[in-house]
């Protein structure tokens, strides 16, 4: 009889989902996930199969409040040239991780470095799946 | 790499070349630049051939850099390495070579890089890979990195944007004294400031160019290297730090790992900043002199913009920097460590022409690789500082 060798494989395995698709999962549902070390008392971002340093596997999935401090930006010129310039930062989120995003509704000659901001899902698009984009707190309310 | 296991002053450069460079002729391949380098870099020494014995090459266009060399150049060596770490593998090599000189495993080393991006387009050369964490906010890398830094400094320690150009005009002043340089026209800070945005703070001139070429240099004992007809620069200290691999990883974008690898290199050299005469100190974009000036212990944390102010790191200026006119004027091949390398080789032989830097006896030629990610110093001394 023939076997399905994916099927097996995929039942010995330990790990059913990549931490990316975790991560993408969570964003599906408007959600900004990141990973806790049980053992390190500390947030893990990226999303990885263990935490740095100490290599604990006891990584527990959180959902962020979304909010964070703008650490650093730059206004970017598209490489096709005739397209409109966009906004890409680091953010220091309120729980204690750093990640890359985009701040939107405003130009992005005015985001600057330690405004309050608040995360919104990108629906994402035809071959992207949603992800994480910033707005100003201020702007938000 | 241990610093207690290398030996001050145990290994030497006797032979320094460059290939063509900034636009080569069509369809040269990186190995031919490659090999035109290496025999250029044996005459200098009077070396053969058949006496390498250790090869050491990195290229992003070759993924099995060693084996291209050595097929091409019939060489079948006792030792090799193809450590990939950005542009500042070729001084992490150098650490590398010295190690392998040391233990015996070879006696002559070759260490050699050569890059056609300019000809294929850098996209082909060094294509971009995915990291789905900052590929979807498409960060324009490594220039939306760097700008970023930039922007953290002028933040943190009011670093203006006139001073970050003035590390580019500087460059520029070095670049007219070199006839190798590709760029031919002085620069002025309003010029950098009213040229094409790429990433802000940045515009096209604060960015490194994109040229063809590359270089080699021949590395062997101190014993072997006083028998040669070429003046040795001997390897004082080698230091290196890997801090991250993606700019959202880096821990603080105003603090470089050359904060660790400056010392280390200092630590086993014995000399200190004060004691370094020459520095050429990889300059993808203007920001990065600032950083690695402040992390080397040249002047405190936050003060580099100001520190550049005035000419001071231009010709004529307190300190010479990046004397061949660096990644941002004279030829940036992709990985532009090894052409670092070469130029503090000749600065400290006493051989740089028209921009000689006087009583450069000792010199730190400082790498850095994908955005802040690798740091590698190298501190090169004259035979009277061993």
């Amino acid at each position: 009889m023939a076997t399905d060798n994916t099927a097996v494989s995929m039942q010995m395995n330990e790990i059913k989902s990549s931490p990316l698709n975790t991560y993408i999962e969570y964003c599906k549902k408007g959600q900004l996930a990141y990973q806790f070390s049980l053992d390190d008392n500390k947030p893990v971002f990226y999303p990885r199969v263990v935490a740095p340093k100490s290599g604990s596997r006891n990584l527990e999935w959180r959902v962020s409040k979304g909010l964070g401090t703008v650490y650093a930006t730059t206004t970017t010129t598209d490489l096709a040239r005739d397209k409109p310039v966009y906004n890409v930062c680091l953010i220091d989120i309120d729980e204690g991780f750093r990640m890359m995003s985009r701040i939107e509704d405003i130009p992005s000659d005015a985001v600057k470095i330690g405004m309050r901001v608040t995360m919104r899902m990108h629906p994402g698009g035809e071959k992207t799946p949603p992800y994480p984009v910033f707005v100003p707190v201020e702007h938000a309310k | 790499m241990s610093q207690t296991t290398l030996k001050r002053g145990s290994v030497a450069i006797v032979g320094a070349a460059e290939s063509d460079l900034g636009q080569v002729a069509p369809d040269m391949s990186p190995v031919d630049l490659m090999a035109q380098a290496t025999m250029r870099a044996l005459d200098d020494c009077g070396l053969k051939l058949s006496d390498i014995d250790g090869v050491f090459a990195a290229c992003t266009q070759l993924s099995m850099t060693t084996s291209d060399v050595c097929e091409y150049l019939g060489i079948q060596p006792k030792y090799q390495d193809s450590t990939r770490i950005g542009g500042s593998a070729f001084m992490s090599l150098l650490a590398h070579a010295q190690l392998a000189l040391q233990s015996g495993l070879c006696s002559v080393a070759l260490i050699t890089y050569g890059s056609t991006q300019r000809s294929m387009t850098r996209a082909l050369a060094s294509p971009r890979e995915n990291f789905h964490y900052e590929t979807i906010y498409r960060l324009r890398s490594p220039v939306g990195a760097y700008a970023m830094a930039a922007s953290r400094h002028m933040h943190q320690y009011g670093t203006t944007r006139d001073q970050i150009a003035e590390v580019a005009v500087s460059a520029r002043k070095w670049a007219l004294l070199n006839p190798r340089a590709w760029e031919k026209d002085p620069l002025t800070i309003e010029d950098v400031k009213k040229a094409r945005p790429v990433s802000s703070p940045f515009t096209v001139r604060d960015c490194c160019l994109v040229n063809d070429g590359g270089g080699a240099i021949i590395v062997t004992t101190a014993e072997r290297a006083k028998s040669l007809k070429s003046k040795p620069v001997y390897v004082l200290g080698v230091g290196e730090c890997m801090s991250h691999r993606n700019i959202s990883n880096m821990p603080d974008l105003t603090v470089s790992g050359a904060a660790i690898s400056g010392p280390q290199a200092y630590a086993m050299a014995g000399v200190k900043s004060s004691d370094v005469k020459v520095l050429g100190l990889y300059d993808a974009f203007t920001i990065n002199p600032i950083l690695f000036l402040e992390d080397l212990g040249f002047c405190p944390k936050g003060e580099g913009g100001r520190f550049v102010e005035g000419g001071r790191i231009a010709p004529g200026g307190q300190l010479a920097v990046n004397t061949s006119g660096g990644g941002l004027s004279y030829c940036h091949p992709g990985m532009y460590g090894l052409m670092i390398l070469i130029e503090v080789t000749r600065q400290v032989r006493g051989d740089a022409g028209a921009r000689q830097v006087k009583g450069a006896d000792i010199g730190i030629a400082h790498g850095n690789g994908g955005v802040l990610s690798t740091q590698c110093t190298a501190i090169l001394g004259s035979e009277a500082t061993v």
